[in-house]
């Protein structure tokens, strides 16, 4: 199979999903008009989602998914208090920049989850991302690195503990 | 100068939530939907303060996703389900909305 | 009835971080910080509330229209919030005075300067 029908049957799969989860699928007629429009969306903005060949088991990727989630989850409740201990504070505790990391992963896939993990892990706002040498520019809130210029000690700090997890998921 | 300006804060904040969980007689829910209105207000006081464009369009981006709790909080209060529609929609125009301005703001224009 | 407690004390706890994300909208000094405590903590503050919602309800067409609004809020929310704080830097918004480093700009300085 190609990959590009691959693509459109997930995609199609997937909306007719969401559609069956919000209608409540009384009569046939409300089948029919589901799988009707995503059937249409499959066709027009199907071959966007999957644009490489897999390489590992399913059931794999699913468990380091689970893992990488419940790491997330534990990171972004400590980014809470972090926030909320600096806005309570009176004379605000911060030391704001910005500084720059690099990054190993080559899917554009991966890189998307990566940056939306870092923005909403503690301190760390993602900026902007240079592709063609794999570097991201971070905001960082309090920074605690001596050297700010030196990119492998703020890689160490900020990005390696998902980056190790989402090269088992991604690739 | 700073102290002055906290201190003043949170004497706001203590009056508000003291006549709103002591003061008026309602329904919880009712009470918690205060909070989340009173919370709007100040982001209502970011977009009139503002100082440069890329704020006012922080504090837009923030209003959208409020709203979905409200709307949410107001659902589970009816007990209708149709208000999460609503909020379904409300997060994909706003979303959409702040990609576009972002994009003028940076100069570039839409069709890009 | 041991659903509405766990249900209420989520929702409690989602409201007090969506006003702690507020706040740092207001008292933080310049458009990098606001953007970082606004988004990460209404993020997660809404996204506590629609869980609270789903816990009362159940698996009923609110719950289910609960959980695709948590799983929007999380892949859309820091998409914008990337895309606003690009757009502010390349709009020549400079950070607050009590910054330190601000290495994206040196780079593009440095950048335009070989190119020129």
């Amino acid at each position: 199979m190609k990959i590009k029908t691959r693509s459109r049957l997930i995609v199609f799969l997937l909306s007719a999903l969401v559609w069956f989860a919000l209608t409540s699928m009384k009569n046939w007629q409300e089948v029919f008009v589901g799988l009707l429009l995503s059937l249409l969306v499959s066709l027009i903005a199907g071959q966007f989602l999957i644009t490489t060949e897999k390489t590992k088991h399913l059931f794999l990727r699913s468990l380091a998914f689970a893992k990488y989630l419940f790491r997330f989850i534990w990171e972004m409740i400590k980014a809470n208090f972090h926030v909320a201990y600096i806005v309570l504070h009176p004379n605000l505790p911060i030391k704001p920049g910005i500084v720059k990391v690099k990054t190993k992963l080559t899917k554009d896939s991966a890189r998307t989850v990566l940056c939306n993990s870092i923005t909403l892990t503690p301190g760390t706002m993602t900026v902007d991302i240079n592709p063609d040498k794999n570097e991201i520019y971070i905001h960082w809130i309090d920074i605690v690195t001596k050297d700010y210029h030196n990119i492998d000690e703020n890689t160490a700090t900020i990005s390696a503990k998902f980056e190790k997890l989402l090269k088992e998921v991604f690739e | 100068m700073k102290i002055i300006r906290w201190v003043t804060g949170l004497i706001i904040v203590a009056l508000f939530m003291y006549f709103n969980f002591f003061i008026i007689e309602s329904n919880t829910l009712i009470k918690l939907i205060n909070v989340l209105l009173f919370s709007i207000l100040f982001v209502l006081i970011r977009v009139i303060i503002g100082r440069t464009a890329a704020d006012r369009l922080v504090a837009v981006d923030i209003l959208g996703v409020l709203t979905i709790g409200i709307l949410a909080l107001l659902g589970l209060f009816y007990n209708e389900s149709f208000f999460m529609d609503i909020g379904l929609i409300w997060a994909l125009l706003s979303f959409i909305a702040t990609l576009s301005f972002a994009k003028i703001l940076e100069g570039r224009s839409l069709d890009d | 009835m041991i659903n509405e407690i766990i249900g209420t004390v989520l929702i409690c706890a989602g409201i007090a971080f969506d006003f702690f994300g507020v706040l740092g909208l207001v008292r933080l000094p310049d458009v990098y910080n606001r953007l970082q405590a606004a988004t990460k903590c209404v993020t997660f503050g809404t996204a506590g509330i629609l869980l609270g919602v789903l816990i009362i309800q159940g698996f009923n067409a609110f719950g289910i229209k609960c959980i695709i609004g948590i799983i929007f809020i999380f892949l859309t929310s820091p998409v914008g919030a990337h895309a606003i704080s690009r757009a502010a830097h390349r709009a020549g918004i400079k950070l607050t005075r009590e910054s330190i480093v601000d290495i994206y700009a040196e780079d593009k300085e440095l950048k335009e300067s070989s190119t020129n």
